[in-house]
């Protein structure tokens, strides 16, 4: 019994210095590194690159992995106030399910011309951690559909997917209502 | 049993003591990016997408305040063969890329009976940028030749459906109804004007007029929530 108190600490208090030094260690910007070969346009800012690309691109790399992870992929822009607040939701989740096989991506719909003027001094100057790209398709029609059938556009936005089981949201989380939701994909896991 | 008691107790205190200092580093992080306090109210968002309009549903007169202070109606255009109703806003950039095409719209169908009507929804409370004092600046500096209405009590665009600006609907007038033939963008480009392909919103309108039945009915663009 008391063996497993002293687990319980051990578990607890770990659980929390854990997270506090992932959000000032380099080794989580490793973990969440850009995929440098698709870039067509890139920002750097600090050590990490931003790329750049259409929805076909976005679509084959980020929409359709079959692996064992679960996907969160967030609809955003710098001009959008609801995003920006809903951020700080996703990058606790993505440094509290890092090795849970949980990853993150911030899609930006900043318009390209934005990339070096607002997107990058906003990704550095409020230290984000999770996967940035910049969504440079204009054909909005032909695309948000593929996002969902569901989406009528408005952001934010947000899809959570493993394999084929895959939600979509139009609405802004609170952490705690997006880690509801995460944890459902966890449930499916085990069934 | 003593240290069974004990090592509860200290169980507690460590557990509350780590979820204050979690809680804490949470706090910090949160506060970062977050320049406004933003209410949300996403049920209710949700609630509303799924109750707007559909393609052939009647809309909605109303009475809302222009930037000149007048009241205006959809019933006080007596000649109009219908309405472009499009919910903008000052400053969200997909809507600020708009307004030359908003404007280019009202002086190429107006005429032929489609005037625009722009409706702002927004809450300025929560979107200061768009409160009615600058919603006036933005309609003379963007040369607005069009009402530019204030949903102030945040009523018609909820009515409508509409949930992101720019938000279009296109209205046609049958048996003194006005009934929804099109829903969605203006065009397939809404960052740059030279580069459109498929003027959803002109096609739609050009049928109308030459009595056709509108080929596309709906299309999606990406905009700016409405902030309630």
């Amino acid at each position: 019994m008391r063996f497993l108190f002293v687990i319980f600490f051990a578990f607890v208090l770990l659980g929390c210095t854990d997270k506090q030094s992932e959000t000032k260690t380099d080794a989580v910007v490793g973990e969440v590194a850009m995929k440098e070969n698709l870039h067509k346009t890139e920002g750097d800012y600090s050590n990490k690159k931003i790329v750049s690309m259409n929805f076909e691109e976005l679509e084959k790399n980020y929409f359709q992995n079959k692996n064992d992870s679960i996907y969160i992929i967030n609809f955003w822009a710098t001009w959008c106030k609801p995003c920006v607040k809903e951020l700080p939701a996703f990058e606790k989740i993505a440094s509290d399910y890092l090795d849970k096989k949980v990853k993150v991506l911030l899609v930006s719909l900043d318009f390209i011309d934005k990339m070096d003027s607002q997107v990058v001094p906003f990704l550095k100057k409020n230290d984000i951690q999770s996967e940035v790209v910049l969504l440079d398709d204009a054909d909005a029609n032909s695309w948000i559909p593929k996002v969902s059938p569901q989406w009528t556009g408005a952001i934010p936005a947000t899809i959570i997917y493993k394999k084929d089981n895959r939600k979509f949201y139009e609405q802004s989380f609170t952490f705690e209502e997006l880690e509801t939701e995460l944890k459902t994909f966890f449930i499916k896991i085990n069934l | 049993m003593k240290t069974m008691n004990l090592l509860i107790i200290s169980a507690i205190a460590v557990l509350v003591f780590t979820a204050v200092g979690c809680k804490n580093n949470t706090d910090v992080s949160q506060e970062f990016a977050v320049n406004e306090i933003v209410e949300e109210n996403t049920v209710e968002a949700n609630a509303i997408a799924e109750a707007g309009y559909k393609i052939g549903d009647e809309a909605t007169d109303f009475k809302l305040k222009d930037v000149n202070g007048r009241m205006v109606s959809l019933s006080d255009y007596k000649d109009a063969k219908g309405f472009i109703v499009i919910f903008t806003c000052n400053t969200c950039p997909f809507a600020v890329a708009s307004e030359e095409r908003i404007v280019a719209l009202n002086n190429e169908f107006k005429s032929k009976g489609f005037p625009v009507i722009a409706i702002n929804p927004n809450n300025p409370e929560i979107q200061e940028d768009d409160s009615f004092e600058l919603m006036q600046q933005k309609a003379k500096e963007a040369g607005f030749t069009f009402p530019y209405l204030f949903d102030e009590s945040q009523t018609i665009y909820a009515k409508y459906g509409a949930t992101k600006t720019p938000h279009v609907y296109l209205l046609q007038k049958e048996d003194g109804k006005n009934i929804v033939k099109y829903i969605g963008a203006i065009d397939d480009n809404v960052r740059n004007a030279a580069e459109v392909k498929d003027r959803f919103l002109a096609n739609a309108i050009n049928e109308l007029l030459e009595g056709k039945e509108v080929t596309v009915k709906e299309t999606k663009a990406i905009g700016c929530s409405v902030k309630q």
